[in-house]
Order: structure tokens, then C-alpha cells, then sequence
């Protein structure tokens, strides 16, 4: 069993697409246990460096270092600690909540108590055995949430987690972040709602035309706090 | 063993959401049928020596078209809700990614060969099955064979605006000597007395043009995928 991460290390790390610059030079710690709110405007290169941190994306130059007890981990060791939501739900639209998570669970070759985890995330029951496409936005969050778990990733990245999401489930996604956070995850949350992840975010850092303007740790940052740090530095 | 698993549960998922959806399959039938409709039309006369010499030739248009629908199609599927990006996530190794793909799309490319087959057989009164052992041979390796050079290039495009114009442009003139080993093989196994000799050049020639575009394909799968 490959060990859990409990540092990243993002060092000098720039993409280029053609002439556009995505991210310039960004250098960031990610510690295990710890909520990091990855905030600025749109096109600022958060979904970028999410990208890069999840591998699937290959920085033009730096590098990631990803550490479990004190040994560099790399490759398919990597991505079995990694756990993604994104903005698609990255799950088949042909299938059941069921079914999909039952293919993940195959790929990854793990055994998962599935309705367990679909009733931890408040995925419908009636739903679960319903082709995936039927579902309401906030459902298919739902399904996209449980499939990012799936794993018990040891390294959690979220791109607006709480779109789609009302205000209930979204305080209550904010909630189990929280939870996930306090077993030593490393958390990353891409988001504009920051109400959601007030009181959990410990880590704030601000990118803005693809550089690191801000970055700070707290205690837990309150709503009041996330915003004025925002609103000083994303603009 | 892990990589021919995970393979065959990747190969096993796209053949499951294509029997729900029945999509690709309904398209690429349909079409293949009505080429063969349309040749009868066009050949009415039974002419012995015009069918010899064109039912190869209808036969491999007809698999490289609706082929590349569902090349196009079976990749595209993958675009809708990012899942691609969720079997590159997951720890899998990609060129089982690969594999699983290309051989789900041999399985689909075949069983257009299997309707399109017997209606040209029928329609065109083409003796197609005298030598079905050989004949069957060449349409799995010219199968297998655009599977894995149509999956390289669909997932390749898969980001591309363009991409359904762009495939088969690009696809096409790398298929060429598969699809001439095809008609080749084929025209070999209708001639009079049928030349066998001629029909295994073309199938190893068939065999080895996989084997070379599998290996390329293996290499290059993993730098195409990623960012």
C-alpha cells in the first residue's frame, strides 16, 4: 500500500500554451492536514495549477514534489493519492452512481463500501441505480464528489466544489472538508464561495495573471477575513 | 496480468455504455447497410467480372466509413463529462488506457463487417465466403489495425475544435496500405482460380503494418494525452 502524502512541494512551477502564459513561476507548500483556498479571478491559472498538481498537466518548467514520510513518491504511487473533482463531473453519463464508482473503484483496484460513501456524500437512493445523465446539477456534484473520495485520497483537489450545490449542501459539503481536512488530508479548493469554506480554510494563497500574489497561513480564516484578503489581493 | 485487466475493464465500459446507448452502432450499421444498398443500385446487373473487381473495393469504403463515425463518436463520449481525464487520473497504466479503447473499437468496427459482409454477399451475389477463413482474417487485422491507428489520432484530437473534419484527414493517408492490404486480399480470394498466394502476402503485410502501429502507438500514447 502506497503511504499517504503529507507535503507537496510546488517549486518554480510556470505553463505556457503557446504565447499564453497560464501560470508564472509559482512556488507553494501543501501540508498534510491542511485546507488551502486557492482563490483569484477567472483566468488567474487556478484550474491550471490544479491541473499540474494532479499531473495531467506538465509544467513547461519547475517542478512538483510530492512527499510521503519523508520519501518522494511519483507516477501511479502519485496518482492513487490523488482524489479530483473538477468542473465536469468525470464520470459516464451512460452509467448508474453504482456503476460508475464501481468502474473507478476496478481501475484502482480497491475494495469500497459504495452505497456507504454515496450516503456520505447525500446522493438520493432512489437515484443510485439511474443512468447518470437523468441526474439534477446538484446530484451529478454529488456522484462527482463521491468519486473524488472513492480512494480516501491522501491529496483532495476541488475546482468549485460547491457549484450546483444549495446553500444547505454547500455549507454542508464546506462541513465534510472540514472533517476530511482533520484526518490529514491535504486539501485544495479552487473556489469563489467563500462562505462555504470560512472557519476550515487554514492556507490561503492568491494567484493573479498566473503569479502568486498572497499567501498566508491562519488558524482558520473566517468569511469576514477570506474576503478582505480577496478583495486586497486578487484584484 | 494488471495491464490486460484494466484493459479489459476500460475495453468492457466502452462496450457497455455503447449497448445502453446504442449510438454508435445503430449509426455506423445503418450506414454501412445503405452503402451496400446503394452499390446494388449501381451494380444491378450481377456482371460477374465487374463484381470481382468492385465488391473489395465496397467493402473496405464500407468499413473505413463507418469507422471513422464511430472513432469520431466513441472519443468524443469521452470529452462530454472529462472522463478521459478521469482514466488518465486514476492508477492505471496508460497504455492500458490505450488498449482498452483500440480494442473496444475493433469490436465495434467488426460488427459492422459482420452486417456489411453477408448484404454485400447477397446483394451483389458476391461469393465472399469461399474462402471465409482468410477472408475473416484480413477484416480482424484491418479492424484491429484501425482501431489502434484511429485511437492514437482521436484521443490525439480530442481538444481540437475541428477534430471531426481533421480525423479522417489525418486518419486516411496513414490507413492506405491497410486499406490496400484489404481489397488486395480480398480481390486475391475472389479471383478465378482464387490466388491464395497473393491473399497471405497481403494478410502478414497486414499483420506486420499492425504490429509496427501498435508498438509506435505504445510509445507515443502517453506524450499525446497529456498536456
Amino acid at each position: 500500500m502506497t503511504p499517504a502524502l503529507d507535503l507537496v512541494e510546488i517549486k518554480k512551477v510556470a505553463k505556457r500554451y503557446g504565447s499564453e502564459r497560464a501560470l508564472a513561476g509559482v512556488t507553494l507548500e501543501l501540508r498534510g492536514g491542511s485546507m488551502t483556498a486557492l482563490l483569484g479571478h477567472n483566468g488567474a491559472g487556478k484550474t491550471t495549477l490544479l491541473g499540474v498538481l494532479s499531473t495531467l498537466v506538465r509544467p513547461s518548467s519547475g517542478a512538483i514534489a510530492y512527499r510521503a514520510a519523508g520519501k518522494d513518491l511519483s507516477g501511479d504511487a502519485v496518482r492513487r493519492q490523488i482524489g479530483m473533482l473538477a468542473h465536469a463531473s468525470l464520470c459516464y453519463g451512460e452509467l448508474s452512481a453504482i456503476e460508475n464508482l464501481e468502474l473507478f473503484a476496478g481501475l484502482y483496484e480497491i475494495q469500497v463500501d459504495i452505497p456507504a460513501l454515496l450516503d456520505k456524500v447525500g446522493l438520493d437512493k432512489r437515484a443510485r441505480t439511474r443512468e447518470a445523465r437523468t441526474y439534477s446539477r446538484g446530484m451529478v456534484q454529488r456522484l462527482a464528489l463521491a468519486r473524488a473520495l472513492l480512494t480516501r485520497p491522501s491529496l483532495l483537489l476541488l475546482d468549485e466544489p460547491f457549484t450546483g450545490l444549495d446553500r444547505d449542501g454547500a455549507l454542508a459539503l464546506g462541513q465534510q472538508l472540514g472533517e476530511i481536512k482533520g484526518q490529514g488530508t491535504i486539501v485544495v479548493v479552487v473556489t469563489h464561495d467563500l462562505e462555504a469554506i470560512a472557519g476550515r480554510a487554514d492556507h490561503v494563497a492568491i494567484l493573479r495573471r498566473g503569479s502568486l500574489v498572497f499567501e498566508e497561513r491562519g488558524d482558520a480564516y473566517s468569511y469576514e477575513a477570506l474576503k478582505d484578503v480577496y478583495h486586497r489581493h486578487a484584484n | 496480468m494488471a495491464l490486460v485487466r484494466q484493459a479489459a475493464r476500460i475495453a468492457w465500459k466502452d462496450l457497455r455504455v455503447e449497448l445502453r446507448s446504442k449510438e454508435i452502432i445503430t449509426t455506423m450499421m445503418f450506414f454501412g447497410a445503405l452503402l451496400v444498398v446503394i452499390y446494388s443500385f449501381v451494380f444491378p446487373n450481377h456482371n460477374d467480372k465487374v463484381m470481382r473487381w468492385s465488391v473489395p473495393g465496397m467493402l473496405w469504403v464500407s468499413i473505413a466509413f463507418a469507422g471513422t463515425i464511430a472513432l469520431g463518436r466513441a472519443f468524443d463520449r469521452e470529452r462530454e463529462n472529462d472522463t478521459m481525464r478521469a482514466l488518465l487520473l486514476s492508477p492505471v497504466p496508460r497504455l492500458a488506457v490505450f488498449l482498452g479503447k483500440a480494442v473496444a473499437m475493433a469490436v465495434l468496427i467488426l460488427a459492422v463487417a459482420v452486417i456489411v459482409t453477408p448484404l454485400l454477399a447477397l446483394f451483389l451475389d458476391a461469393p465472399l465466403f469461399d474462402h471465409g477463413g482468410e477472408l475473416a482474417l484480413i477484416i480482424v487485422l484491418g479492424a484491429v489495425g484501425m482501431a489502434i491507428v484511429g485511437s492514437i489520432f482521436a484521443a490525439t484530437l480530442l481538444k481540437v475544435r475541428s477534430r471531426d473534419v481533421l480525423l479522417p484527414v489525418i486518419l486516411y493517408p496513414l490507413l492506405v496500405p491497410l486499406f490496400v492490404a484489404g481489397t488486395e486480399t480480398t480481390s486475391a480470394l475472389l479471383k478465378v482460380p482464387v490466388d491464395l498466394e497473393t491473399a497471405w502476402y497481403w494478410i502478414r503485410f497486414l499483420g506486420i503494418y499492425d504490429a509496427a502501429f501498435l508498438v509506435l502507438s505504445m510509445w507515443v500514447f502517453e506524450s499525446l494525452v497529456i498536456e
